[in-house]
Order: structure tokens, then sequence, then C-alpha cells
């Protein structure tokens, strides 16, 4: 029994209009515009986080003994947490690191893992699914049974018990991309299994095929080119699940180790801080909310703009573009 | 169907088995010691061998897989220097380093994850699966609008998050209720329930939107159907066909996915237990982890995983049993 259904394009995507149209269907709709503009503003401050924190004249790391009230157990000095002209965000309490420094290299931390997280279940996935679409029975059925564990095994908890495995000099964030990429690849794996399926029975591939290309021939010329549309979706919804994933590690602490902020290390730590310093609580769980929305509402509209009956359905398009077609 | 249930705890046992196997083949090749980490610090490389000896550390990975194995089926012996200790099956190891059975520790932390567990479904029931029935009910309302925000603002956000503001407001700003901390149900009931109250209002809403979304879907879904157009055409009213005949259509997967929740769970609710510092599975996981504990992660994940993959057939039987349509093969 499956969980979830998912709505995903049909494996007839190859059909699917130009880029072009998926392009402006998408820009159609003002939800996934604004999630979009937040989005590239996160990531352009993500990537810049290193000149934006020296134009503030900050770094993550250094402590401010002096913005902090150690009377009264270290709750920055000054109102919303210690907001000031060199401090735009505040302070964090107890150490007096620059918040604003620490979100946005916490911003970098979040996108590197959820994305290459992501580009490893896709792999993963993609070859797990391809080799099971188009092998003998024998190894669909295996590779089948691996999937459907893979998807009913708790992620976070076998996330949370591998990081005991490895030594703690490892790379941490590459640990996570690792541990959550190798984790995460069965929905893929399942999506690519199936479109691979109701494919092969199509005239072009069989016209490949007969033409005498050999199985890794067709898989990279006549299926991935029609599995893109499919597999693109689902990373679009992988990714924002990735994110949350990094921010629970961490928020449990096995995530990055500090001093590397992280969002879910300061959501952990903010728990103390309630009362004085509720700005320590809010900023990053305002910040992992939003981000984590705007790339659920991104991803739902990226799976409608690519589904190519989206394409054929009359109440599609701007109001503009509806009556064009209509008059 | 006595076919398809050996059938599939044949599957589970033979899942486990895998699982096992890769959890421990892993754990074999990390590169702590657990000899040194059962030891302590100040342990002479003399004592750290002879503690090696007493695990059986020194054995081969499959012999110790395979002791590993007999523990769980049929109990095995722990020698801890002094005297021998006694592990019945089921036997998933013993922790040096808490010097306790780890088949023991888990048991004591399971009454703290079941409370949590039972407490979050109550709320899962009645508020999720009110609010998707209302939703059905007044299509296109204001119901409907907040629900779709909800289920939105829900889907992907983690549960900490929902914690966290829960605390702050409810806790540290309206004071209505203390700070949580786990008082066991035996130990004074209303305690209990007083301390559990926050954290299964946080893991009972957060699940409710998942619930309220798939009531209104299989209710709208029966709506459409024959049978309702007849009752319609009957005259019954709006709420007597929503309450009383296409609800119907939302119990047999809200129990099936109930089921299936109820079973993560019981494998730890993890970020619910962290946030409110409940002694449960998942917490036990953290503890473990933290402190490189390894027989108690490999226990901890292996009865998770049981607990997962039972839940898994127990939800396709319930959703047969529940829907006479469903053929179980």
């Amino acid at each position: 029994m499956s969980t979830t259904t998912l709505d995903l394009p049909a494996a007839d995507a190859h059909r699917a209009p130009a880029a072009g149209g998926a392009l402006r269907r998408l820009a159609a709709r003002p939800a996934a515009l604004i999630s979009a503009g937040v989005l590239a503003l996160l990531v352009v401050a993500a990537l810049a986080a290193p000149l934006l924190t020296a134009l503030e004249g900050q770094d993550p790391h250094t402590y401010h003994d002096s913005l902090v009230d150690s009377a009264r157990g270290g709750v920055p000095i000054g109102s919303f947490g210690g907001v000031s002209a060199d401090h735009w965000l505040g302070v964090e309490p107890g150490t007096g690191r620059d918040l604003f420094a620490r979100l946005l290299y916490g911003a970098r931390i979040s996108l590197l893992v959820a994305v290459g997280a992501t580009a490893v279940q896709v792999a993963i996935g993609v070859a797990v699914g391809l080799a099971a679409g188009l092998g003998n029975r024998f190894v669909d059925s295996l590779l089948s049974r691996v999937t459907d564990v893979m998807v009913s095994l708790p992620m976070l908890v076998l996330g949370i018990a591998l990081t005991a495995v490895v030594h703690p000099d490892f790379p941490r964030p590459l640990l996570l991309i690792l541990i959550i990429g190798a984790l995460g690849w069965g929905g893929t794996a399942r999506i690519v299994r199936a479109q691979t399926l109701s494919l092969k029975r199509l005239d072009f591939v069989a016209a490949a095929r007969l033409g005498g290309n050999g199985p890794w021939r067709v898989a990279r010329r006549e299926l991935l080119p029609s599995l893109a549309a499919p597999v693109i979706t689902y990373a679009a919804i992988l990714l924002p699940v990735n994110i949350v994933v990094e921010a629970s590690l961490s928020f449990v602490g096995v995530g990055v180790k500090p001093p590397t902020p992280s969002w879910g290390q300061m959501l952990s730590n903010a728990q103390t801080w309630f009362r004085a310093d509720p700005m320590y609580v809010l900023l990053p769980a305002g910040l992992l909310f939003v981000t984590v929305l705007a790339f659920t509402v991104l991803g739902d509209a990226v799976r409608t703009a690519l589904d190519p009956r989206e394409a054929s359905r009359l109440r599609i398009g701007t109001r503009k573009e509806r009556r064009k077609t209509s008059s | 169907m006595t076919r398809f249930v050996v059938k599939r705890l044949g599957g589970a046992v033979f899942v486990l088995l895998v699982l096992s196997a890769l959890v421990y083949g892993l754990f074999y090749l990390a590169p702590s010691d657990p000899a040194r980490l059962a030891c302590g610090e100040r342990c002479s490389p003399a004592q750290i061998a002879q503690v090696r000896e007493q695990l059986g550390l020194d054995e081969s990975v499959l012999t110790q897989y395979a002791q590993f194995l007999q523990g769980v089926f049929t109990g095995r012996d722990y020698s801890t220097g002094v005297s021998t200790l006694r592990c019945d099956a089921p036997c998933l190891g013993f922790s040096y380093q808490s010097d306790q059975q780890v088949t023991e520790l888990i048991l004591d932390r399971l009454p703290a994850t079941a409370s949590l567990a039972l407490g979050a479904m109550v709320i899962w029931l009645t508020v999720g699966v009110g609010t998707g029935a209302l939703s059905a009910l007044r299509r296109g309302g204001l119901t409907e609008r907040a629900l779709t925000v909800a289920t939105l603002a829900a889907t992907g956000t983690p549960v900490f998050i929902l914690g966290l503001l829960m605390l702050m407001v409810v806790c540290a700003y309206l004071q209505w209720l203390p700070f949580p901390t786990y008082v066991p149900l035996g130990e004074d009931p209303e305690q209990w329930a007083w301390n559990m109250l926050l954290p299964w209002l946080t893991l009972g809403f957060f699940e409710s939107a998942k619930y309220a979304r798939l009531t209104r879907a299989s209710t709208l879904e029966t709506l459409a159907e024959d049978h309702i157009r007849t009752f319609r055409a009957y005259g019954v009213g709006e709420r007597a066909i929503v309450g009383r005949h296409a609800l119907r259509g939302a119990v047999p997967p809200v129990i099936a996915l109930s089921a299936l929740d109820l079973g993560t769970m019981f494998g730890g609710a993890v970020l619910t237990e962290s946030l409110f510092g409940i002694p449960g599975l998942g917490k036990t996981l953290i503890d473990g982890v933290r402190v490189i504990d390894l027989p108690v992660v490999v226990g901890v994940v292996l009865v998770i995983g049981a607990a997962v993959v039972l839940a898994n057939v127990v939800a396709d039987l319930l959703y047969a049993a529940a829907d006479r349509r469903v053929v179980l093969s």
C-alpha cells in the first residue's frame, strides 16, 4: 500500500510543449512568483554571505561579551535582541555573536546540504529506477523490494543512528549530504521505474531498440530526456523535505558541529531563551518556515507547470490568455 | 487472508534480518572502538583488551552477528569480568556504558513514547477528522480556506517549530502550563496528563493537518458516488449525507494511516521527544548516539524498524477489514 499518492506528470511528458510554455504557466501563478523571488533572494544572500557580513562589518564567530548582560545570564543589551546599526538582527544571547551573520551562514549550510542531498537522491534513484525498469524480472523484483524497504524505513531515525558510525573528523556537511542522499532515494526510484516501464512500451523506444541500440544507449538517448520532467518535479518536492531533515538532525544535535552555525542548531539553543530573548527563537524559526514554505509552493507550481495534461486544460493560463483563446 | 498474513509477516522478518545485518555491519566497521568507549577514559591498554575479549569484539563480524541473532531468539550470556550476566530472549545486547541490558532499557522507555503517541492520536482523530468533515460539509467556505492554509504550512515544516512556538506562548508568556517534565503515568496520573498536554497538542495538531486533508478528500470522493445522489433525491439533508454516509468513505484510509503513523511514532517521535524532554525511544536513540553507545543504537534502530514494518502489515489488514471491497492477495 502506498501512503502518498503523487500526481506526477505522466510518462507521455515527451509530448509536452516546449519549456517556454511551462515557464509561462509557472509565471502566471502569483504564489509561485513570490516564492521564487523569496528563494532567489535567499540563495543570493547565502552565496554572498561573506560579502554581506563584511558590509555589516561582522562575522559569525566573534564573541562580543560587551553586548550581553552577564548579570542577567547573558541577555543581549538593547531592544529586539540587541538590534543596532552594527548588528542588524541583534546578537546571540550568551555569546554576543552577530545573528545576521550566523543566520546567513546557516542558510549556506541548509541550502548546501539540501541541494547536495537531493542530487545524490536523484542520482541513485534514477540509476536504480532505470535498472529496475529495464532489467529482467529478477533484477526488477530485487530492486523493487529494496526500494520498498527504503521508502518505509524512518529516515530521521536511521540518519541519527548513522551519524554515530562515522569518524568525528569527517567533514560534517558532506556526511549529512551522503546520509540523507543514501536514505532518501526510494521515491525517485519508484517513479523512474514506473515511468520507464510505461515508456518502454512506446513506439519510439521500440524503434530505437530495433535499430540495434544497446540498453544503455536507449536509456541515455531515448528514456532520460523523457524522464526529465517527472524527475525535476520530484526533486522540487524533495528539496524542502531535505532542508527539514538537515534542520531536524541539527536540532537534535547530530548535524553540523559548532561553531558552524545552522538553523536547527540555533533553534535547539533557543529553548532556554524564550522569555529573555524571543527574537533568538523567532528569527531562525521564521526563516526556516518561510524557506520550506516557499520551496513547497514552488515545487507544487513546478509540478503543475510541467504536467502536460495541465497544458491542454482549458482553464489554464492568465485571464488575458484565456480571453484571447475564447474570442 | 491467512496466506496474506503469513506472506507479509515472512517479508517483515526478512526485512528486519537485512536491516539488522546492515546496521550491525556498519557499526562493526565504525572507527570508534566500542571496547575503549565501554571501558571509559582512564583505561589501560590491558584493561581495554580484557573488555574487548569480554564483549566478544575479538571475534569476526560474522560470529558476532550470529551471537547477536542467537541472543535475540534464545538469549545469551555476557561476562562482566567478575560474574556472568544472563540476558534472556529477546536479548538486544548489553550496554556497558550504562551498565544495562538494551532490552530492559527499551522496555523502560516505551511507556513514555506510548503515552505521547496515543495521546496525539486522540487529537488527530478528533481535531483532524473533525476539521476535514466540516470542510467537506461547507465546501468553499472559510473552514476550507483555513484548512488549505494550515495544511500547506504544516506539510514540510518541522514539528519543532510549532512546538517551540507553543512552549513560548503557552509556557513562557501566558504561563498557563508549566514547562513539561515527564512524570510516569503510574506515579501520578494527574501530573502525567498535565505535563503531557503540550506535547500531545503539538504532535496532535501537527498530524491533524494531514488527517483533515485525507478526510476531506475521501469524503468528497464518496460524495460524488451514485448512492449519495439517490440519498439527495430522497431529500436527505446535507448534514446527514456528509455525517452519516459520505464520511464513511474516510474511515478505511484514516484507520490505515493511523496505524502507520502510530507505528512510526512508537519508533519514536524523535523531534517531539527531544524538544519536550520526554524520555522515550527517540530520546534514547539520540542519547545513545551522543555517547556512541552502539549496542543501544543498534537495539533502538531494530525495535523502531520492527514497529514500522509491523505497522505496514497491520495498516493493510485494517484497511481490508474496514473496506470490504479490498481483496488481500
